[in-house]
């Protein structure tokens, strides 16, 4: 195959990955922070994609001014549920929360499978089908607007945790929860909030990822499940990791799906999740070890 | 155990039922006997559709406690058990479909394959120290690898399904499990009741003290000299050839495989619910959370149905609300606090 | 006469931290050996080091004539070193008898010689009494005991006891003495003993040895320790003993 074929699915790797790992941000600042493994990411995902289809359907509002809205939408549901149900677990063992996320899991699946039924469903915007040509490079319109809204939601994380006191607080119960309770913050407010932050990053990444797939209600767990691959893989606790791990698993997805079906692509996925957890449990950029 | 005699092995096999009966508290001893005698008596009870309810309530039954080997006993929480399920099936189906093996030598075949696949699992995870979560994450990660393996496989016909031919038979063929649902019924109320024998006994056996002492504390065991790596290997292995017994029955019960069904991570979600329902590392458990559980959620379709609704996915929805319910209120499960209501307290060691 | 136990020049360290640093000693069979010496002197790391939860970086150690270093707590286990932890670890969910049972079916391979065991060990740390109790539920004395007779149900020819006399009030602490003091006699076990209750190391031990930041400082008999001026320094105080 020529070259040019490569480069163009490398591409679309890169830009799909982006918003990949901009779900996979959501899933590391959760766990990084709350300690929590969210079970039900994908499946929060797969909410916010529903949304987007919905309003588009209904009202023809293109998902990318929808981002904001939907992004806020999802934040509340994450504040509530960490605020309402998981808080309270904190003590438990791991399993127990484990398994409240994976019940939560199965409930939105299957109540998004009875509202909206099997069938797959799309957004068509006006530039569904435009791309642009740099040279011998053919990028998806689609794709570049979501890569593009990934990257910028992205930095305004990244400012947000280094420079807003908040963030910083954050940041702090994180690293050391004793000590964020001794020095007085209010940690279970602080935890309701990073889930929620975590619940619009994965509800910006639903609503840019409509862009470039179709929606069915059952491709919540294959989201948790790639969420979980690329936050492992790039190292958990670490948000550039999380980036990256996004980057990598679209590359490579997007390559395989070429090189091989595409439908077996994500049992690469898998391979590198399964070659991750035996040799490098901290994964490429992670700090703490498992 | 060295058996020299018939006479020697006899009476060690009297021996160990007698003990593993042995310490049941009276009242836990009457119920037991006496659901066992209802189930035997059922088929003249109830009509076919009650029949295959209580075949599906009794399959969970069955693999809750396989599971509950696992993670009651050895605990490592497994979310990915559906593939040991899938792998029984497809290979008892292939060699009946295609070289007319009956299925009771299929799963002779199978149980090396089950033991090889969690072997490896249990290898990975425990070699490379990968607990809790990550354990689980792993065994999600191997079963998906399977179901998207088998969705390309033409051998086993790949996406399009495996079918065990049906034919009429004038009664029932118990060696090559074609026959009706009775038949089935008894088929997998004997496997349920073996595994429930053999939990006890393996609870009150030396690896059973290991298996607890490592799911309680897996340093301060090793410190006592339990090799947990070959303990948990063993409980990994166990689990798995048992669970594949299941998938077996599944397939000639069904006579249809589809690899997105089969290894789909709702199988192995709906394996765990039993045991997570009735109480993980609880004898009686599993047991009581797939009657609980399939008996409530038929019961709910059939309203549903009666009232004009057809939704596919409620069950899922029923399942995951009794799942949360049960994570929040009984954490411990719906058997020790029935147990302890109606005063039949397993001593939980 | 060879020593039971003997480590050569033993170290650890933790990233930056030397928490061992070329510790050596011998104990003799039948001994009652003691190591002191301030927090963070490296104590618990040397026992973990000796029973196996932890691989030594560099140096010997050898029981009963084999070099075990490197091996797995279980391994050790099965050669004969038991030990119990600094903070207290039975397995909670299971009643007093099965904690011991557990430790007893090492050398006993039939549960019900294996509970006959037990019950010996049990009445000896005189917990026969709560034996159908769950762990749990157990005060911290009676919890300790647990420990030190599921260690002793393995049958070890070496018992570590790390801090076992800690939170014991000055009664349950001179009954603990009283047990490990007719346990030694009786069947000659050797026992080593990290302990800062010093009233029970003047009790107990023929022989101590003291570190302090990894290093061992000095080593002799305790009416000797008590006197050695950088013992006094780093650790005891100028107060009599």
């Amino acid at each position: 195959m020529p070259i040019d074929v490569y480069l163009n699915v490398a591409v679309a790797g890169i830009l799909t990955g982006l918003v990949y790992g901009l779900m996979a941000l959501g899933l590391s600042v959760i766990f990084g922070v709350v300690r929590v493994v969210n079970f039900a990411h994908g499946e929060m995902m797969s909410i916010a994609m529903y949304l987007t289809v919905l309003l588009f359907s209904s009202l023809n509002l293109d998902p990318l001014v929808m981002l904001v809205p939907i992004a806020a939408v999802l934040f509340v549901f994450g504040y509530a549920l960490q605020a309402g149900l998981i808080n309270p677990f904190i003590s438990r063992p791991e399993h127990s929360q484990f398994l409240l996320l994976v019940a939560l899991a199965l409930i939105i699946v299957n109540t998004l499978l009875i509202i909206f039924g099997p069938d797959a469903r799309t957004v068509q915007t006006s530039y569904t089908f435009d791309s642009f040509q740099l040279g011998a490079l053919i990028v998806d319109a689609t794709k570049l607007y979501a890569g593009a809204a990934a990257i910028v939601v992205a930095a305004l994380l990244f400012a947000f945790f280094r420079l807003a006191p908040l963030g910083k607080a954050i940041r702090a119960c994180a690293d050391n929860y004793t000590g964020a309770l001794v020095v007085g913050l209010d940690v279970k407010r602080l935890y309701a909030l990073t889930f929620g932050i975590g619940a619009a990053c994965v509800g910006a990444a639903g609503v840019m990822m409509t862009l470039i797939v179709d929606v069915t209600p059952i491709i919540g767990p294959t989201y948790t499940l790639l969420a979980f691959v690329i936050v492992i893989t790039g190292g958990l606790g670490s948000m550039a990791g999380a980036l990256l791990g996004g980057l990598l698993i679209g590359v490579t997805e997007a390559l395989a799906g070429l090189l091989f079906t595409p439908s077996a692509k994500s049992m690469f996925a898998f391979a590198i999740l399964v070659l991750v957890l035996l040799f490098r449990p901290q994964g490429i950029l992670g700090r703490r070890s498992i | 155990m060295v058996a020299k005699t018939p006479v020697h092995v006899l009476d060690y096999l009297t021996r160990l039922t007698a003990s593993v009966f042995a310490d049941i508290p009276p009242r836990a001893m009457i119920l037991l006997v006496t659901l066992l005698a209802l189930l035997l008596i059922a088929p003249w009870l109830i009509n076919d559709y009650l029949l295959t309810v209580l075949i599906v309530v009794l399959y969970f039954a069955f693999t809750g406690q396989a599971w509950n080997i696992m993670m009651g006993f050895a605990g490592q929480l497994s979310l990915g058990h559906a593939i040991y399920a899938g792998l029984g099936g497809y290979i008892a189906a292939v060699l009946f479909a295609r070289f007319g093996i009956a299925p009771w030598l299929g799963f002779l075949a199978v149980i090396p394959v089950a033991a090889v696949c969690g072997a490896t699992i249990g290898f990975l995870a425990f070699r490379f120290r990968v607990a809790g979560v990550y354990f689980a994450i792993l065994t999600i990660a191997f079963a998906e690898f399977a179901r998207i393996g088998f969705d390309h496989l033409d051998f086993v016909n790949a996406s399009a399904g495996l079918f065990l031919p049906v034919a009429q038979y004038a009664h029932n063929d118990l060696w090559r499990l074609r026959g009706n649902p009775t038949m089935f019924y008894y088929v997998i109320l004997t496997a349920a009741a073996l595994v429930f024998v053999l939990c006890r006994a393996l609870l009150k056996s030396r690896p059973g003290y290991c298996w607890l002492a490592i799911r309680e504390d897996e340093q301060a065991a090793r410190a006592v000299g339990i090799d947990s790596f070959h303990y948990k290997m063993a409980a990994v292995m166990i689990s798995a050839v048992i669970t594949s017994f299941a998938g077996v029955f599944y397939a000639f019960f069904y006579n249809n495989l589809f690899p997105e069904q089969v290894f789909n991570i709702s199988r192995s979600i709906e394996m765990i619910l039993g045991p997570i329902i009735g109480g993980i590392g609880t004898l009686f458990g599993p047991i009581l959370g797939a009657f609980v559980l399939t008996g409530l959620a038929e019961a709910l379709n059939t309203a549903l149905i009666a009232l004009g609704f057809d939704l596919p996915g409620a069950k899922q929805v029923f399942y995951g609300i009794c799942l949360l319910l049960v994570v929040v209120v009984l954490p411990d499960g719906v058997w020790p606090w029935l147990a302890r209501l109606i005063g039949v307290d397993e001593a939980r060691r | 006469m060879k020593a039971l136990l003997s480590l050569q020049a033993v170290s650890k360290r933790f990233r930056g931290l030397v928490a061992v640093d070329a510790v050596s000693f011998d104990v003799a069979a039948g001994e009652l050996f003691a190591v002191i010496g301030p927090n963070g002197a490296g104590k618990t790391t040397l026992f973990n080091i000796i029973a196996g939860a932890v691989a030594p970086d560099s140096g010997s150690i050898s029981f009963a004539g084999e070099a075990i270093g490197g091996l797995p707590p279980d391994a050790i286990c099965r050669r004969g070193i038991g030990r119990t932890f600094q903070i207290v670890r039975p397995f909670p969910a299971l009643t007093v008898e099965d904690n011991v049972i557990v430790g007893a079916l090492l050398h006993n391979r039939d549960v019900g010689k294996a509970r006959a065991c037990a019950s010996e060990f049990l009445r000896r740390l005189d917990l026969f009494d709560q034996r159908n109790r769950i762990a749990a539920t157990l005060t911290l004395p009676d919890r300790k005991r647990l420990e030190v007779a599921r260690a002793l149900a393995t049958e070890p020819k070496l018992l570590l006891l790390d801090e076992v006399m800690a939170g014991l009030r000055p009664t349950e602490s001179d009954r603990m003495v009283a047990i490990l003091r007719t346990l030694n006699s009786d069947s000659g076990l050797t026992i080593v003993l990290i302990e800062h209750v010093m009233r029970a190391v003047m009790a107990l031990a023929s022989n101590v040895l003291v570190l302090d930041h990894g290093i061992a400082i000095a080593q002799g008999k305790p009416e000797a320790i008590v006197r050695d001026p950088a013992v006094v320094q780093s650790y005891l105080g100028a107060e009599p003993v």
